[in-house]
């Protein structure tokens, strides 16, 4: 039984007429990476902040390390923040930005001391060497990593992460997502991630929490959200899904594009398939390590299907207009909530 | 090649009304005065060129005027300057965004009425009728206020405040909450975060409304010469009397001389101190 660093009980907020986060539980274990998981608007980043206490919960407590947190202002919680845009000091040295927390504690560490914490938290992000700089001479990834030695070199007990990697550009956002994941599992601080990009969150979290309309419709790992969603809120917000409607009213049967087989007739398909259907390609897109087309059947309507290049040895590759057959097993096929 | 590079002629052409209005209205009087101030008066007043330091030695005759002014006019930047922080602070931060130009617009209101009467205003209110009276009837006795410095500095404070408050709203307004946010959350209480985040980055306001303020009360003579009476008097207050009453023009010229060069050299200096504070190490690392 691993113990909860920071938990939400029954937290609601409100801002005048908004609901922005309703009844909300979560419990955060020590040493995990989770994810909160949703569209801007969705209560996560509020959550965020009545965690790390900008925000006070209208309703419910908040408890850091077992202790009710809940009204306690900012500055006394043990945990910290990676704001989204970074918020470095801009009239502070790279490593005045850094010790700024350790700083403040009373009595303030020598500074022998000081510049040694930045040495080495500056180190562990691999900036060594730029403490004399000012923030607005480093790059957009530099900046953020900053940022990350600024809240590190506090020990938080949980290290609270908004949108860290939105304002990078693709290529760093994908290294980042890397150096995120070493330096949680170097540092063993819990990270707990706001995000909206589900790429993000499946690639770096042990759990993610997936949000919408201020409330929490699902938790688990990356792998239990893409495999079994609770919802067709959640199979559509976690990776791509073709939706059928029924069975029953209300709910939907999710197929995941890359579960359906193709092949040139229904007699070329695998055996054992649960479904097969004849169908028109509509669009092909071919991405690179596999190839995206767009299917038209007269019995489902419109579906996407991804086909892995190893495939295409063995059913070749189609052109728009083709007739194809797809099929998929019956365990591909989920039926979901239609919400 | 840049298409955008400007001919030197356009450039040369865009300058010229401002430089020749330069010359003409401050180079050339400062250069008049700068003449008239090594000559001598003439025997019915006014100005016989000559060439003598005798103006310059002079200068402690008027020492009385310069001391004021030097020690009245950084002592009422100052007290402005406190004073209108915590008034800039509130509106740029405390006030709901579609109350702030309503209250800058009052912060003005001041200005609305003349400059005179407001100091007619305020000798009714030091005078012996005003606030001493006041304070004589709870049992303070005694207490002069009209024609001290102190009613000096009164009129300082309440004349410059809207001068002031503008630009400090303005660099608080601007200072980014999220940073105030991100000290609070490295463990900062609020006031702590004042000290080293707000009142820094905030320093560019303060010290061009200081500039301004100085600037203007440095060379004040109506200022002390309505609250002051004539016993709180200033450089400017020195000046009227040279040109106008003794019509001592090269010893005026010399004293004028000498203002313009500690002013000068004050502000040189307060602005070298200030930008070093902001600007002074993203400099020394280009």
């Amino acid at each position: 039984m691993t113990q909860a660093v920071i938990e939400l009980r029954n937290v609601s907020k409100r801002f005048g007429e908004t609901l922005a986060v309703v009844d909300n539980n979560l419990s955060v274990n020590a040493g995990e990476f989770l994810s909160i998981l949703g569209p801007s608007g969705c209560g996560k980043t509020t959550s965020l902040r009545m965690m790390a206490g900008f925000e006070q919960p209208t309703e419910g407590e908040v408890y850091i390390q077992g202790t009710n947190v809940t009204g306690v202002p900012a500055y006394r919680r043990p945990v910290n923040m990676v704001f989204q845009h970074y918020a470095l000091f801009p009239h502070l040295s790279v490593a005045d930005n850094v010790t700024y927390g350790l700083r403040q504690r009373s009595p303030k560490p020598p500074s022998a001391e000081l510049a040694r914490a930045a040495d080495e938290a500056l180190g562990m992000v691999r900036l060594s060497g730029l403490g004399r700089r000012r923030t607005y001479e480093l790059s957009g990834g530099q900046q953020q990593r900053v940022a990350l030695a600024r809240a590190l070199i506090n020990r938080p007990a949980v290290l609270l992460l908004d949108e860290p990697l939105a304002a990078l550009d693709r290529k760093l956002r994908a290294e980042m997502q890397f150096e995120l994941q070493n330096l949680q599992r170097d540092v063993g601080v819990t990270f707990l991630l706001v995000t909206h990009d589900q790429e993000e969150a499946l690639s770096m979290s042990d759990r993610v929490c997936v949000m919408r309309e201020g409330r929490i419709v699902q938790i688990g790992s990356p792998r239990e959200l893409y495999d079994r969603p609770n919802s067709r809120y959640v199979a559509d917000f976690v990776g791509k899904s073709n939706f059928f409607a029924g069975p029953s009213a209300g709910t939907v049967t999710s197929v995941r594009p890359e579960m359906i087989e193709l092949a040139p007739t229904e007699k070329k398909l695998p055996q054992g398939l649960a479904t097969a259907v004849p169908a028109k390609v509509l669009n092909r897109i071919f991405v690179g390590d596999f190839t995206q087309y767009r299917l038209a059947s007269d019995r489902l309507g419109e579906f996407l299907v991804v086909s892995p290049r190893r495939n295409e040895r063995d059913v070749g590759t189609f052109e728009i207009g083709d007739q194809v057959a797809a099929g998929w097993r019956g365990d591909a096929a989920q039926v979901l909530a239609d919400n | 090649m840049s298409t955008h590079t400007r001919s030197p002629l356009v450039t040369g052409l865009l300058l010229a009304p401002a430089g020749v209005f330069f010359f003409f209205m401050l180079i050339l009087p400062l250069l008049v005065m700068l003449v008239f101030s090594f000559g001598e008066r003439a025997a019915a007043g006014g100005y016989v060129p000559a060439f003598t330091f005798d103006n310059y030695l002079n200068l402690p005759a008027r020492g009385k005027a310069f001391l004021n002014t030097l020690t009245l006019a950084p002592l009422g930047t100052l007290l402005t300057a406190v004073i209108a922080f915590p008034m800039a602070y509130f509106l740029a931060v405390k006030v709901p965004p579609k109350w702030r130009v309503v209250m800058l617009v009052l912060v003005m209101a001041p200005f609305w009425t003349s400059q005179l009467m407001r100091y007619y205003a305020w000798i009714m209110i030091l005078g012996s009728k005003g606030l001493p009276a006041w304070l004589a009837w709870i049992g303070i006795t005694d207490v002069r206020l009209l024609n001290t410095p102190t009613a000096v500095l009164i009129g300082a404070v309440y004349g410059f405040l809207p001068l002031m408050v503008p630009p400090i709203y303005v660099s608080l307004e601007k200072l980014d909450k999220r940073l105030l946010e991100a000290s609070a959350d490295l463990g900062a209480t609020p006031w702590h975060t004042f000290w080293q985040i707000t009142l820094p980055l905030s320093l560019p306001g303060v010290a061009t409304g200081s500039m301004l303020v100085f600037i203007l009360l440095m060379g004040d003579y109506i200022l002390p010469q309505y609250l002051g009476g004539g016993k709180v008097f200033f450089i400017g207050n020195a000046l009227v009397d040279l040109f106008l009453q003794s019509r001592n023009w090269p010893y005026g010229a010399a004293v004028s001389v000498a203002l313009v060069i500690i002013m000068f050299v004050t502000v040189y200096f307060y602005m070298r101190f200030v930008l070093g504070k902001t600007d002074q190490r993203r400099a020394a690392l280009v």
